[in-house]
């Protein structure tokens, strides 16, 4: 009598010779895996765990500059080139992977205040408080790293004297044209010793300016009118401003979002707007104790860094309004400007101290080539954890960032003041009149009125 | 070993392997090594190992529930059972809860971290003499001596199916048979029409004589083991093995190097004791807002017995100069308890007094006649 029953031959399953593969064979059914649940919970444990172990984001500090760095430039063509201007008129060319300095420009008599890269990468413009428009040469890079820190200073291109100091520049992302801020918003061309057009509402200077990554002839600037305005080219007066509580120190677009812009405020709070609706924030993105600085997007959309004047920087998600991730260090001193590198993976800070310090965008990430059982490892372990992050113990963890003492206190000085205030509205408005006192969202509290 | 051996169970290896021998149970190696004696748990009827957990669970002569985690070594529970000597003890491997089977007829299951069962169920009238679990975890058999076997939905905790029969032992293969085992017969039995109804698909009997002791069916093959007087033997049920085995949970053609492998990864992923619960899958679901409710008496009891425990576990400082005398130690003891227990014991009189108050509220309501009706304390206006 025939029976049918399970036979297994040890051929069909264990290899033939060493150098074979081992055999995997697959079942799904989760009757063979109990307590998958609970399994999940402790891998996503651990991996909160690991990733905290492996975030070490600072890498590395660039020095050379011998004043407080005022302003950066990130070269569109090169990923390894930026441009660092501090107070004392010394522009430098750095290479990140190697830190060490390039290229040296020397001329500029005051402070360098702006910086920026023409659209081919060949040119550099900078403008300082001497009056003064720069125009140097950029070294062509060469295939081979040249270790021989060439440190040759070359001669600027062109220089061109206007009337009043400048306090920034930005360079066109397609064009020929760039915008300088200083008492008014001068268009420049490379070519032409005087501004080609000049725009101005108000009497205030104009502190920095930026142009639109996608329609090259519009930009944003802010003013010390505590303004926020909006310009194109292509018509002979500005287009549109809104006027805030406090002024804005620095603007960037959102690369993949180019209608929206995010402005960083002396409020603590970064302001998201999108430029065609103007009278209310999209969004706004609180954590920093003090002025923020400066803030840059990451070429992805997706998340920009900013640095402020409490020595922190700190990198928010696009439309999160609590920062993701928080650097900081002993050393570093008053953060002025910060940059993201092209790739996504870097952010560069020039501080006070005169130190350009390069960080990882995240901080537990491996570097280097990955291993494709790595990278999938990797991706199971993120995975595994967005799965769990609400539950306590892992949100705990995950959210967990050690602040220095003075900005520890500093925060919760302000959160007591905040609770304070919005108690007493709170109790202002329960003992009026239903509808009298209306409560308005934050983003619209801190814009005063928008001007055509 | 030349001493009597009650149990004897595999750890998460083909290494390691535990046996309840007379007076304690001890850990070998795969040569027969004698790595650990584990004096804790005492005499030993049966020992139950918990794969994910890394515990194994052992219940002594007296009734005593012990949970040891075999990685570090540490105790996890202990706890008395108060339901007298079993020797029926059964992980359920789908939640990982331990079911005991007592001579009352009950069948408790307890989780590490609970003194007291989570459920206890009477499943027969006679004592429980066999237990097994259903791999997929809904399913429980168990067998009375009142010659019944009775096969539980533990979803509604219902009997499913009643089967008369004698079992010594009980085992369910991976594909849902269920072999019982009495004297010197095995009958297999399954369901075929997938509505539980078991009905008889196999026997074997063997030599008139042999005393079958425990039947288990071997996971990833066709084989049912049977343990008996004269040795052990075994049989080809059709059927009853899980055909295709995934590599990553269990591989039988194993190499050294796979079987550490897999060795450190269930280590790391070794579960803790606190998520052993009824139904694994509330793990990462949302808490639902409870009401409060008063605890039972028996959840009350329960806790007390908790903070006892807890206030036992407390460790002495060595006082010098004289001031170490044991009768001040016992008494400091017995203060710490009573503490302990006192916030439960008010709780139970105030709930004690207010029922009194009730009571008394409501009779004098009654008692008085119509025309005094209008001296009575009147009621508090809502």
């Amino acid at each position: 009598m025939k029976v049918k029953v399970i036979s297994r031959s040890t051929d069909e399953f264990t290899r033939e010779r060493s150098q074979d593969l081992q055999r995997v064979y697959h079942n799904y059914d989760p009757n063979l895996r109990p307590q998958e649940k609970a399994v999940e919970y402790v891998r996503a444990l651990t991996a909160a765990k690991l990733e905290k172990i492996f975030a070490r984001p600072f890498i590395g500090a660039l020095d050379g500059h011998r004043d407080g760095i005022s302003c950066m430039a990130k070269n569109p063509n090169y990923l390894k080139g930026f441009f660092s201007g501090s107070m004392d008129g010394d522009i430098r060319l750095w290479d990140i992977a190697n830190r060490r300095t390039v290229c040296q420009y020397s001329g500029h008599q005051g402070a360098v205040r702006g910086l920026t890269v023409s659209t081919d990468g060949r040119i550099l413009v900078s403008c300082g408080t001497d009056c003064t428009v720069k125009l140097w040469n950029v070294p062509v890079a060469t295939l081979t790293d040249s270790d021989d820190s060439t440190d040759n200073s070359s001669e600027p291109l062109a220089v061109y004297v206007w009337k009043n100091s400048f306090w920034a520049v930005d360079h066109q992302w397609e064009g020929d044209l760039f915008a300088t801020a200083g008492a008014q918003v001068d268009i420049w061309n490379h070519n032409r010793s005087q501004p080609i057009n000049s725009f101005q509402w108000g009497t205030d200077t104009v502190i920095s300016v930026r142009f639109n990554p996608a329609e090259s002839n519009v930009l944003a600037t802010t003013a010390s009118d505590r303004s926020i305005t909006l310009y194109d080219l292509r018509m002979s007066s500005p287009a549109r401003k809104v006027i805030m509580r406090t002024k804005s120190n620095s603007i960037s677009w959102n690369p993949m979002e180019p209608m929206n812009f995010t402005a960083a405020n002396e409020d603590c709070n970064c302001y998201s707007y999108d430029s065609r609706k103007l009278d209310e924030a999209k969004c706004v993105h609180m954590g920093h104790e003090s002025a923020v600085m400066d803030i840059d997007y990451s070429p992805t959309g997706r998340e920009f860094v900013t640095g402020s004047y409490d020595r922190t920087i700190r990198i928010f998600q696009y439309n999160g309004g609590r920062s993701r991730e928080i650097y900081h260090t002993k050393r570093m001193q008053r953060v002025f400007c910060v940059k993201f590198s092209c790739d996504a993976s870097y952010v560069i800070s020039g501080s006070d101290d005169t130190n350009l310090r390069l960080w990882k965008a995240k901080a537990s990430e491996q570097l280097g080539v990955l291993h494709p059982r790595e990278q999938r490892k990797h991706a199971y372990h993120e995975a595994v954890k967005n799965r769990y992050k609400h539950l306590p113990e892992i949100k705990r963890i995950v959210r967990h960032r050690h602040l220095p003492k003075p900005i520890y206190k500093a925060a919760s000085l302000r959160r007591t003041m905040m609770e304070a205030e919005r108690r007493k509205a709170e109790r202002r408005k329960a003992h009026s009149a239903p509808g009298s006192i209306v409560t308005e969202p934050v983003r619209k509290r801190r814009i005063i009125k928008e001007v055509e | 070993v030349r001493e009597t051996v009650r149990d004897v169970v595999f750890l998460h290896n083909e290494l390691f392997f535990a046996a309840a021998q007379k007076k304690y149970p001890y850990i070998y190696n795969r040569d027969g090594t004698e790595l650990h004696c584990l004096k804790e748990h005492g005499a030993v009827l049966k020992l139950q190992f918990l794969r994910n957990h890394f515990l194994l669970v052992s219940i002594n002569k007296f009734g005593q529930l012990r949970y040891q985690d075999v990685t570090m070594g540490e105790i996890v529970g202990n706890f008395r059972t108060g339901l007298g000597r079993t020797d029926v003890m059964r992980v359920n491997p789908f939640n990982g809860v331990v079911s005991l089977g007592h001579s009352g007829g009950t069948v408790t299951m307890w989780k590490p971290t609970t003194a007291a069962p989570l459920i206890k169920m009477l499943c027969h009238q006679g004592p429980v003499s066999a237990l097994a679990f259903h791999p997929n975890g809904h399913l429980m058999a168990t067998s009375g001596k009142e010659c019944k076997i009775k096969i539980w939905d533990l979803r509604k905790y219902e009997v499913l199916q009643t089967l008369p029969g004698h079992a010594k032992t009980l085992d369910f293969s991976q594909k849902g048979l269920l072999a019982v085992g009495t004297g010197s017969f095995v009958q297999i039995l399954g369901d075929f029409s997938g509505s539980h109804n078991y009905s008889r698909y196999m026997g074997n009997s063997m030599v008139k004589g042999y005393q079958i002791g425990k039947v288990s069916f071997r996971p990833y093959e066709d084989v049912l083991g049977i343990g008996h007087s004269m040795g052990w033997s075994s049989i080809l049920v059709p059927g009853s093995g899980e055909p295709n085995f995934d590599s990553w949970v269990a591989n039988p053609f194993e190499t050294s190097k796979q079987r550490r492998e897999k060795e450190v990864r269930s280590l790391l992923d070794k579960l803790p004791p606190e998520t052993i619960m009824l139904n694994p899958s509330k793990i990462g679901t949302v808490r639902e807002a409870k009401k409060k409710e008063k605890p039972t008496k028996q959840e009350r009891e329960a806790e007390m017995e908790a903070a006892v425990e807890a206030v036992k576990g407390f460790v002495w400082k060595n006082k010098t100069k004289g001031r170490n005398k044991p009768s001040k130690k016992a008494k400091k003891k017995q203060e710490l308890v009573a503490k302990a227990k006192r916030p439960f014991l008010d709780q139970q009189l105030k709930g004690e007094q207010s029922l009194s108050t009730k009571k008394q509220k409501l009779s004098e309501e009654v008692e008085l006649p119509a025309s005094l009706q209008r001296f009575a304390r009147k009621k508090p206006t809502a």
